[in-house]
């Protein structure tokens, strides 16, 4: 099977990344932004896994990581979603916009 | 020597009594001037027996001087071995004789105030405040040590001050209080320096001690404060002179009369005990007190004779022309005050010239009788019309026959004529005056003719004259309730038995007062009170349309006169016009605009630029991630490029 390319993956996550990025600026509701924020995620996974593959292949540290993220990022997920009910429950919206009572 | 420890118990129950009355007194109202009576008879029943011990038990030294006492000392503040603030008891012939007029007409006032006062909202503070007035008097004269005195002489003004303005929702009232305490503390900033500039040179603060040091000419510390020059007076001559002038605003001496008479919208009770027979002698006092060493300087001493025959002629001529009975009466106070202080000035130490000392203690001792009689009758008549104005009174002999007989008493005895108390007191007075300066004597005389003539314009005016028939429909209660009348009646038989007291055998500057009876002076005396009396009968006794003609006649001397010589308009030219303008106009402007404005900059700049700033803060989460990723990206160009 022939080799990919690193650097094709890593296009693959950076384009991945900027989905995502440019998602959660662009993007008023806020299940949307939280989709976007998992993108993110998932190109950072990507990233871990490629360069333990190709650069540490002995090691297993990345391919660690990238469960803990895989984790973690579900967590965050049940508590993005508990935030945005109460969110909701206050401003009966979830558009980021309306929410911007935190401020001076 | 006897034991006079049990002074002390004169001052623990008026301040118990304070305390009490001024703590508890509001749940038992009725109970706290009956509590406060009692107090003030066992405290006048220790001083009466004080006084018998003293005078009559006791006797004088082997140099025939009373003795000096001190019945109880405890060192308050040490400043230095020598150098001490104690409080103590002195018992000698002034303080004794002080313990037996302030605790008697004290005890009048609070007799007469169970029926004057009744019904009033605040009785018991009324009484707490009496106490206080009581215990600070008794401390400021059996005072041991200077600063003692000083002690209790503010705090007789502070109780001062809570009487003037016992009606407080009067704002009448409450600017007289105000105007008292501070006349009173602007003058007591010279007793302060007074005190500290003889303390300084005689290196101590105990009367006893100062006295010694003082009149010991030979010794370095007496030359050392005799020859130190400022302004070409020694410092003894400047340090008397400052410590008079706090005396001087103590007992309305001109030109620090202006509050006695404002004083005056105090409790016509207050203003009998007070601002009549003891506060305000407490500047006589006080001279009297440093007696010893006034005689040794001879400047202090016309400094005080002056001042003192002066205001006394000064205020008989406004006591002349006033129309409100008590302001009258106020007058008359600070006119027979000015007698005091000028008997002082014009006495001598040694043997027989101490005649002056001698005699304006007497005259201290019968003024407060009949003054404080004086003001009493004018409360119950006041009581009786509810008004203070002469204008509104006349005919009332008939209706308040019992005020009129000692109220006429009074007036007799303050005129100087015999055989009441006024006449010996003044007489002494005006012997002494006759034999060291003619001037002061004629202008004594002339001050007791017009004495006699404001007095009996006043009795007749309140009176006989035409009566207003308004007078009878409200006067539906009787002359006065049984309290009043009781110390009316007590202090009238003081007034006409005080004057056959020998005093001068008891209270001398020194040693024995030989006293001879002169008669031309005498007679001059009585003679001018009679001219007196007799202008008043003229003119006061039915209704005559000559008073006003004559005080039209006088024209601007009149007016000015009833303007109480415009003192008061100066006094306020000068703080309003001259310091106010000149002084507190320019600092308010640096206060407002330096000091305040360098703070405002600070903050307004801070505010301005937070202001400015703030908006970064939008509380929108897509403009925060801008933000993030701009400085993620700024950061990694950063670490890329340039490192």
């Amino acid at each position: 099977m022939p080799e990919v390319k690193m650097t094709y993956i890593l296009f693959v996550s950076f384009a991945l990344f900027f989905i995502g990025a440019y998602g959660f600026l662009t993007r008023r509701n806020m299940i949307t932004m939280l989709m976007a924020v998992e993108l993110m995620l998932n190109a950072v996974n990507i990233n871990f896994v490629v360069f333990n593959k190709y650069l540490y292949a002995d090691k297993a540290d990345g391919l660690f990581f990238t469960i803990f993220i895989i984790t973690i990022a579900a967590a965050e997920a049940a508590v993005a979603i508990a935030i945005i009910i109460n969110i909701y429950r206050k401003f009966r919206s979830i558009d980021a916009e309306d929410a911007d009572t935190l401020k001076w | 020597m006897q034991n006079y420890s049990y002074i002390l118990f004169v001052l623990i129950i008026p301040l118990a009594v304070f305390l009490i009355t001024g703590l508890f007194g509001k749940r038992f109202q009725s109970f706290s001037g009956i509590l406060g009576t009692a107090g003030m008879l066992v405290a006048a029943g220790l001083s009466y027996y004080a006084a018998y011990e003293y005078f009559i038990v006791g006797c004088r030294g082997a140099d025939c001087t009373w003795p000096s006492i001190i019945a109880f000392k405890q060192t308050w503040l040490q400043f230095s071995p020598s150098l001490s603030i104690d409080m103590g008891i002195m018992v000698d012939s002034i303080s004794v004789m002080m313990l037996v007029v302030v605790t008697t007409v004290s005890l009048m006032v609070h007799i007469y105030s169970i029926g004057y006062m009744q019904g009033e909202e605040r009785y018991s503070t009324y009484y707490s405040f009496l106490s206080l007035f009581s215990f600070s008097m008794l401390g400021l004269v059996v005072a041991t040590n200077i600063f003692q005195m000083y002690i209790f002489w503010e705090l007789v003004g502070v109780s001062s001050f809570l009487l003037v303005g016992f009606y407080f929702t009067k704002p009448s009232a409450v600017a007289a209080a105000k105007k008292a305490f501070i006349v009173t503390r602007f003058a007591d900033l010279g007793f302060l320096a007074g005190i500290l500039i003889l303390s300084y040179y005689s290196e101590s603060l105990d009367f006893q001690t100062i006295i010694h040091r003082m009149m010991d000419h030979g010794a370095p510390i007496f030359t050392n404060a005799n020859t130190a020059s400022f302004m070409g007076l020694s410092a003894l001559t400047w340090a008397l002179c400052l410590i008079f002038i706090g005396g001087a605003g103590k007992s309305a001496m001109f030109p620090l009369h202006i509050w006695l008479p404002d004083a005056m919208e105090g409790p016509t009770p207050v203003s009998a005990l007070i601002h009549a027979a003891t506060m305000v002698v407490a500047g006589v006092f006080l001279v009297a007190r440093l007696f010893p060493v006034y005689s040794q300087v001879p400047i202090a001493l016309d400094f005080v004779a002056y001042v003192g025959i002066f205001s006394a002629f000064f205020a008989a001529i406004i006591a002349c022309t006033q129309t409100d009975i008590k302001r009258v009466l106020a007058y008359s106070t600070m006119s027979q005050i000015g007698y005091m202080m000028f008997g002082l000035g014009v006495s001598g130490f040694w043997g027989s010239d101490g005649l002056g000392f001698s005699g304006s203690m007497f005259h201290l001792f019968t003024h407060a009788m009949f003054k404080a009689l004086l003001f009493l009758g004018a409360g119950a008549v006041i009581h009786y019309i509810h008004s203070n104005e002469m204008g509104d009174m006349g005919g009332l002999r008939k209706k308040m026959p019992l005020t009129n007989a000692m109220f006429l008493i009074a007036c007799l005895a303050i005129s100087g004529i015999p055989p009441l108390s006024g006449f010996f007191s003044k007489e002494a007075i005006l012997t002494a005056a006759l034999h060291h300066n003619k001037l002061i004597y004629a202008v004594g005389l002339l001050t007791a003719c017009l004495t006699a003539f404001y007095m009996f314009r006043l009795y007749f005016m309140i009176f006989w004259n035409k009566s207003h028939p308004e007078i009878y429909h409200e006067g539906n209660h009787g002359e006065a309730p049984l309290s009043m009348k009781t110390s009316i009646v007590f202090l009238g038989l003081a007034t006409i038995g005080a004057g056959f007291i020998p005093f001068h055998d008891y209270v001398t500057a020194y040693d024995t007062l030989i006293v001879e009876f002169h008669l031309a002076p005498a007679i001059a005396a009585v003679a001018a009170g009679l001219i007196g009396i007799g202008v008043a009968t003229a003119f006061y006794l039915k209704s005559s349309t000559m008073p006003i003609k004559i005080s039209s006649s006088l024209g601007n001397i009149y007016q000015s006169a009833y303007k109480k010589f415009y003192v008061d308009e100066l006094y306020l030219f000068v703080t309003k016009k001259i310091i106010f303008n000149l002084i507190s106009i320019p600092a308010a402007w640096i206060d407002k605009n330096i000091v305040d404005g360098s703070m405002n900059l600070l903050s307004t700049a801070t505010q301005n630029v937070s202001e400015g700033i703030k908006e970064v803060q939008s509380g929108k989460i897509a403009d925060y991630v801008m933000w993030f990723f701009a400085g993620a990206i700024l950061l990694l160009l950063l670490v890329v490029f340039a490192w």
